[in-house]
């Protein structure tokens, strides 16, 4: 059987927040409501929706920026081949956690510090976990900075963020995240920001890198046609649950849930001859799975095309 | 053949700087029919907005229109005296401003910020007369009449740049010019404002000119388009015919480095290096630096630059032509 990178089960994260005449009422967002996936190693998997359906908060619950209400989530220990449970981690397993796990964010130029150089940057990983000697740090910097396209790495090295441009803010920010080596990476709509024609010199990067250092990637991205370019699998996130998962091209070909069918219609494509389909809610082919399987949340209609079974009819029109 | 609504001709504008003039809109010439929906696309920094804000003649302190021609219905604007303008701007042409939903007056509610608008163009309309004037526009952008009561941090992303669109149509424009209007959305918001947009273009007749970085957007928006490097317009004509056959080395390569979820998964190209500086003397190809495929001729900086008919109603950079 093939090993997985991450396993996550019933995932859940809640915020309270205050609502009403002076703040008075609490009340809570599921922002993350009850997600399970596993991704296997070296494979990626696209996590799309809407802006504000939980992208950002389950990545952030993940690699542990934010405390996980409910649920179960495990990551594959390459020293001793098991899954360890992050809810089992002492301080010395989550600094290692951490080494392991890491994260690209949207926006390049907030995630760097200003006053800090190039050079600065890219070592910090390497300085909080004590790798190697100064000069194998000074050395990997190097390293990184040649893969990520930034040569030659001394010309770079001293320079302040603002002294780059857009892509090569990101290629520093992916530099620092892979200095580490990490098998995993969550990337947060880390092109987005970007021009189209750089866009796709930092997804290729970051393809060429997961192919060559076996990382595997959660793809954060609200555009379809991104996610279909970068990963494996698709899961399609709405109101806080996943709704649909599937490998990428069986889940534009063919998808179930209305609301993945609504987010594919809503895709502009680059072809002028192209008619795009209107959109129309149908509930049909949902209710008959529903019907059929009245205990399940998540059913497999064949080929890991995972459809999930929770009433919608209320939140999507 | 339908009506010349708006002629521009070798329009050259720069702004000043301390390092030098930044020669932002350079030999800029199109035409724009009524009814027409025409799109500007090209990557960030190459003068898009340059050309919108000189359209309206509303750009910035530093800049200045050195030559060149812009008429609205044979009417020249560039000579025209800032008081003359007024009457022109929102009411001939209008823009739906990149960045304009977040441009809101936090402290005054959305109604009264189109009123307000509108009262300066029409000044002997009644109180009344406006008020039913934006409800008829919300009903066009698809907002409720609500939400005129509304402050903007109380709308959604979605539902400002609908308010955006809907003050843009106040005055009743001949032209809407739309500046990236969707790009701080995500796509289902993006998909309904542009689905809005066009409805809206075709409900009043308006000649449309939309801005994008985006050629998927551009596709599906306008049925005539131009490519813009480095503050040149390299290649024009109808959309289709552009996007079927791209003649200048530039275009081909946005269309090859698009995304998509139709057709065949393809491997992209990807276009590295930076866009030229736009300070000092630029001669020559601004694209050969980064062309996947020059020829010798191209790096002769005394090439002659500007669009000439390659094909009927198809324009491209000449340096392109030959050696591509
Ligand atoms: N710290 C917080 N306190 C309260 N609510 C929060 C907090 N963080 C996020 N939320 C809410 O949780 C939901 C999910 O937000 P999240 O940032 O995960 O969305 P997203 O899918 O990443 O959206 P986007 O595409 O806009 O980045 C939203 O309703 C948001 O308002
Ligand atoms: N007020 C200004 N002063 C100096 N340079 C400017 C100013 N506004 C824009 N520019 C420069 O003019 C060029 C074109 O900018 P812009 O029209 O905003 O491009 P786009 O809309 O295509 O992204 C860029 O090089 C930009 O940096
Ligand atoms: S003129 Fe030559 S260098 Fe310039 S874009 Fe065309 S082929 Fe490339
Ligand atoms: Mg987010
Ligand atoms: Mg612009």
């Amino acid at each position: 059987m093939k090993k997985n990178v991450i396993e996550v089960k019933n995932l859940e994260k809640y915020f309270e927040v205050n609502s009403g005449f002076l703040n008075r009422n609490k009340s809570i967002v599921k922002a993350v409501d009850n997600i399970s996936f596993d991704i296997p190693l070296g494979e990626s998997l696209g996590l799309v929706g809407q802006s504000g359906c939980g992208k950002t908060t389950t990545a952030r619950s993940l690699c542990l920026l934010d405390q996980k209400t409910n649920g179960e989530v495990k990551f594959y220990n390459t020293e001793t081949q098991e899954m360890d449970d992050i809810d089992n981690f002492d301080d010395a397993n989550l600094k290692k956690f951490r080494r392991n796990i890491q994260m690209i964010f949207q926006d390049p130029y907030e995630s760097l510090n200003p006053r800090w150089t190039i050079k600065d940057i890219i070592l910090e990983p390497l300085n909080i976990h004590n790798i190697g000697t100064l000069n194998d740090r000074e050395e990997a910097v190097k390293e990184i900075l040649t893969t990520v396209g930034l040569t030659p790495p001394e010309n770079y090295m001293p320079r302040y963020p603002h002294e780059l441009s857009g892509g090569q803010r990101q290629r520093v920010s992916i530099a620092r995240t892979l200095v580490m080596k990490p098998k995993f990476v969550v990337c947060d709509e880390p092109t987005s920001m970007l021009d189209v024609s750089i866009r796709i010199s930092i997804m290729d990067l970051m393809l060429n890198l997961a192919k060559d250092l076996e990382v595997s990637y959660l793809y954060i991205t609200h555009d379809l046609a991104v996610a279909r370019y970068m990963c494996n699998r698709i899961a399609v996130m709405f109101n806080g649950k996943i709704v649909e998962i599937a490998e990428t091209e069986e889940l534009l070909k063919n998808p179930i849930h209305p609301y993945t069918k609504r987010l594919i219609s809503s895709i502009p494509v680059p072809d002028p001859q192209y008619q795009r389909q209107e959109y129309e809610l149908n509930y049909d082919e949902l209710d008959e799975i529903i019907k059929n399987n009245p205990d399940d949340d998540m059913v497999d209609i064949g080929g890991n095309h995972y459809i999930a079974t929770h009433d919608v009819k209320d939140s999507l029109y | 053949m339908s009506k010349t609504v708006l002629k521009v001709e070798n329009l050259n504008m720069h702004y000043e700087t301390i390092a030098g003039n930044v020669s932002a809109v350079r030999d800029v010439s199109f035409e724009l029919k009524e009814g027409e929906s025409f799109g500007l696309v090209g990557e960030s920094g190459c003068g898009k907005t340059s050309v919108a804000m000189s359209l309206l003649q509303l750009q910035a302190d530093n800049a200045k229109i050195s030559s060149g021609s812009i008429k609205l219905n044979d009417e020249e604007l560039v000579t025209k005296t800032e008081k003359e303008l007024r009457k022109i701007r929102w009411k001939g042409i209008s823009i739906v401003f990149q960045g304009a939903m977040n441009a809101w007056n936090p402290v005054v509610k959305i109604g009264e910020q189109i009123r307000e608008a509108i009262r300066e163009h029409y000044p002997n309309n009644s109180k009344e007369e406006n008020s039913e004037k934006i409800k008829k526009l919300f009903d066009i952008v698809g907002l409720e009449h609500s939400i005129m009561n509304r402050f903007p941090h109380e709308l959604s992303g979605g539902m400002k740049q609908r308010a955006v669109i809907a003050l843009a149509l106040s005055c009743d424009p001949k032209v809407l010019i739309a500046d990236e209007p969707t790009t701080a959305l995500d796509v289902v918001i993006q998909d309904q404002i542009l689905k809005e947009i066009s409805k809206v273009q075709e409900l009043l007749g308006l000649s449309l000119i939309y801005i994008s970085h985006d050629i998927a957007v551009i596709a599906e928006m306008t049925s005539n388009m131009a490519v813009m490097y480095a503050g040149s317009i390299v290649e024009m004509g109808k959309t289709s015919e552009i996007f079927s056959n791209p003649r200048h080395a530039y275009t081909k390569l946005l269309l090859e480095s698009t995304p998509s979820i139709v057709g065949e998964k393809k491997k992209l190209r990807s276009l590295d290096g930076e866009p030229p500086s736009l300070i000092g003397d630029i001669k020559g190809c601004t694209f050969s630096p980064r062309c996947p495929e020059p020829s010798d001729s191209c790096k002769n900086q005394s090439l002659e630059m500007g669009l000439i008919e390659a094909a009927p109603d198809h324009f491209v950079d000449q340096c392109c032509v030959e050696c591509v």
